[in-house]
């Protein structure tokens, strides 16, 4: 094996699962046998996989970055309008909003098994069925969102000329529903670029292309859709609990 | 006919456009960002044949706000950035490495499409009537106010910067994971180290800028309230948003540039370098506090005194690593066995240029002074020392040493040594006395200023014109070597590196067989640094 010095000989590298039957198929098989999936510039199939979830992790990093952004800007702006916060908070739907945070740590779960079942060389219709899932459980939450956002457009807090604020404190309310939208936006369009590659990656299941000595695009993905599980999970607090306790609230 | 390479492995548009080759890819970026280097220059010209005279004659004042706005957009995001990363740093970072390609050889290609993506926005924006904001967009001008193509400019620069996001994303993991077998981390190149650190930068700051101008196309198409003060939000947040990436760019220009400087001092001083640690660990250095400086630009926007003392302070830090390097590559060169072929030319043009647009820069970090010098022509020397005098010498000095090795040519030494001089002179008349004229109180970024500033403004024309003869003479000599240049030998510089031991120009796979790495790179004499590895 002529991999890089940075590698131990064997599998696990400092990104690595928890152990599975799979990462012990892939340590006997991998790096001798010419598997179609390895691409001419690496030199076994543990380096291609090692890579493409380094890349997947920086990828993240930047997710953050990309993200955190937005998380400064309501840090400062919460900051400068404690109670136009509150009280604009107050106007999110937290019933949906909770509805929505069960429904996304569930598809985490169908993602993780989906992972698994490609690690363990599961068959291709279990493999695909726990895609399907992750997607059905992604698509709900599109859904409910889509509900929520109808909700804000019919009274007028979408931020911009038709703005219209019930409470006292317009002007907060409006930069805290820019970032509602901007943020919650932002989240969603990470959530339909997830879809997309949950349907390539579904469609690449179906056709029997993951096994134990490859199933990088499913663990590649799978890290993807818990990032953007992740982000939501700052969000419901940050966006719906906040004006819990601001005065009658509904 | 010709021995095999990666350059006639191949033929027509296609196996060019759809190339996955990390080589090809490299050429197909130096192609587009010369074309926007010479968009840049063309925006620049008109700037500079402005300022000839102090009233404003050939340009109103909003045309003219247009020329330095894309001037500055066109070379910071289109040229500069990429420049060493996606062209010299594409090519020679696998080779370095021991390694066929990067990690993510699709990835590469996207990466050019998505610059070419980016480019197109910023040049439609450009012919459809411009953008007058400078190139920093500040709010709440560039959302209420200005009545100019702000949407599209700030897409292209969001665009453009996924292309650098995948770049520096490409460059970690390859250099995590492709190093040929017994090329440890402190045997790299310290061109590979400069990349890395480059890299971190790419990552951590461009996806800041890329949710700052989404925000302000927001602001700007929807009047959504984020920056606006009327729309209850603050245009300090966007200052500093916009600067937590763009003064860290300023280190993904020079960094890589750094890295360049410090293999061709090797090379030509034939040593190995004074302390290779510690030009190692300073390019790090560099890129971590390189991110904790960026209110040096907000001293006089209403920062806290408090917050402008410690920003003020981790500014004058950055000169400890800056200066590391140029103090170790004077000690390499000292007692070495120098030769003054062109690319080291462009490297001793870089030391000396480098540490004076560094020492301005300490300048500019004291508060007090920089009351003063804040939005003066001052500022503007400043950094075009580091970023002209600095990036783009370390770019055409890469460029020469390693053209051979591209191309497979020798292009005229002559000529390149009068190009190098012209370089230096033509720079230093342009923006030297930038530094007195702001000093004396010219602004930035205004078409008219006082008749007694006029002596320096003419010098700065002057040297200008000399610049750009500088700049258009490599275009010729070096394309003229690619029909007519003798061919290179494997090592035309007698210099120590993976790259030098592949043919010239190398074929398509790199190498034949994977080698096996015992030493670090230049190891022309023994040192004791040799013995410790």
């Amino acid at each position: 094996m002529s991999n890089g010095p940075s590698r131990a000989e064997h599998y696990p590298g400092p990104l690595h699962n928890p152990p599975v039957k799979g990462g012990e198929a892939r340590k006997h098989h991998a790096p001798h046998a010419h598997h179609p999936k390895l691409q001419h510039h690496f030199d076994s199939m543990e380096q291609q996989l090692d890579a493409s979830i380094l890349g997947m992790w920086v990828f993240l990093v930047t997710e953050i970055m990309f993200f955190g952004g937005l998380f400064m800007a309501y840090l400062m702006y919460r900051w400068a309008n404690p109670d136009a916060f509150q009280e604009a908070s107050a106007h999110l739907d937290k019933t949906w909003g909770m509805i929505n945070t069960l429904v996304l740590i569930v598809s985490s779960l169908t993602m993780a098994m989906a992972v698994r079942s490609a690690q363990t060389s599961a068959k291709p219709k279990t493999q695909v069925m726990w895609l399907v899932l992750t997607m059905v459980f992604g698509t709900a939450f599109l859904g409910v969102k889509y509900i929520e956002y109808s909700d804000k457009f019919a009274h007028h807090l979408v931020p911009g000329p038709n703005f219209q604020w019930p409470g006292q404190y317009a002007s907060g309310a409006e930069i805290f529903y820019s970032l509602y939208f901007c943020m919650t936006g932002l989240h969603a369009v990470h959530m339909i670029i997830g879809l997309g590659i949950m349907t390539v990656i579904a469609v690449m299941a179906w056709r029997g292309k993951f096994d134990a000595h490859y199933f990088t695009p499913v663990e590649v993905g799978g890290l993807y859709w818990h990032f953007v599980d992740i982000v939501w999970i700052f969000l419901f607090p940050l966006l719906y609990l906040i004006g819990a306790h601001y005065g009658a609230g509904h | 006919m010709e021995t095999p390479s990666y350059l006639n492995d191949g033929h027509g548009l296609k196996s060019w456009l759809l190339t996955k080759d990390h080589k090809r890819i490299a050429l197909l970026y130096l192609i587009s960002i010369t074309a926007f280097f010479i968009m840049g220059g063309l925006f620049a010209m008109f700037v500079r044949l402005e300022l000839l005279t102090p009233a404003g004659d050939l340009l109103n004042a909003e045309t003219y706000n247009k020329m330095f706005t894309m001037h500055g957009v066109v070379m910071v995001f289109f040229f500069l950035i990429p420049s060493i990363p996606a062209v010299l740093g594409n090519f020679l970072i696998p080779i370095m490495i021991g390694a066929k390609d990067l990690a993510f050889p699709r990835i590469n290609l996207l990466s050019w499409y998505i610059y070419i993506l980016g480019g197109l926005f910023t040049f439609v924006a450009a012919l459809s009537g411009g953008v007058d904001t400078g190139w920093t967009f500040y709010t709440p001008y560039s959302t209420a106010a200005a009545n100019s193509h702000v949407i599209l400019a700030a897409l292209g620069v969001f665009i453009t910067g996924f292309s650098s996001i995948l770049t520096g994303l490409n460059f970690i993991v390859t250099v995590h994971r492709m190093r040929a077998p017994g090329l440890t981390w402190f045997r790299l190149p310290l061109f590979v180290w400069a990349h890395y650190a480059t890299s971190l930068i790419m990552i951590l700051g461009t996806p800041v800028i890329a949710i700052t101008v989404l925000l302000v196309a927001a602001e700007r198409a929807l009047h959504m309230g984020i920056f606006d003060p009327a729309l209850g939000g603050d245009p300090v947040l966007f200052q500093h948003l916009f600067w937590f990436y763009s003064h860290p760019a300023v280190y993904i220009m020079i960094l890589p540039a750094m890295g360049v400087i410090s293999e061709i001092v090797q090379t030509f001083a034939r040593k190995n370098i004074f302390g290779y640690s510690f030009v190692a660990f300073s390019s790090l250095a560099i890129a971590i506090i390189g991110f904790l400086v960026w209110g040096h630009h907000l001293f006089v926007a209403g920062q806290s005194v408090y917050a402008g003392l410690i920003f003020s302070f981790i500014s004058f830090l950055v000169a400890i690593p800056s200066a590391i390097k140029v103090f170790n590559w004077t000690a390499t060169i000292y007692k070495g066995s120098v030769s003054l072929d062109s690319p080291m030319l462009y490297a001793f043009g870089f030391i000396g240029l480098f540490t004076i647009g560094g020492l301005t820069g300490l300048f500019l970090s004291t508060m007090g002074l920089d009351i003063h010098m804040h939005d003066t022509y001052f500022v503007v020397a400043h950094f075009h020392y580091i970023m002209v005098g600095g990036a783009i010498m370390g770019y055409l000095g890469g460029l020469h040493y390693w053209w051979p090795k591209i191309t497979g040519r020798i292009y005229s030494e002559f000529w390149a040594k009068i190009a190098a001089g012209l370089v230096f002179v033509g720079f230093n008349l342009t923006f030297f006395p930038q530094f007195i004229a702001g000093y004396l109180g010219m602004p930035r970024r205004y078409h008219e200023y006082p008749p007694e500033l006029q002596v320096w403004n003419v010098m700065s024309s002057a040297g200008a014109s000399i610049l750009a003869v500088g700049y258009a003479l490599p275009l010729v000599y070096l394309v003229y070597s690619l029909f007519a240049g003798e061919r290179s030998p494997a090592d035309p510089w007698g210099s120590k590196g993976l790259e030098w031991e592949i043919p010239s120009p190398p074929p398509t796979a790199n190498f034949e067989v994977t080698p096996i790495v015992t030493h670090g790179t230049h190891q022309y004499a023994p040192s004791k640094e040799v013995g410790i590895v």
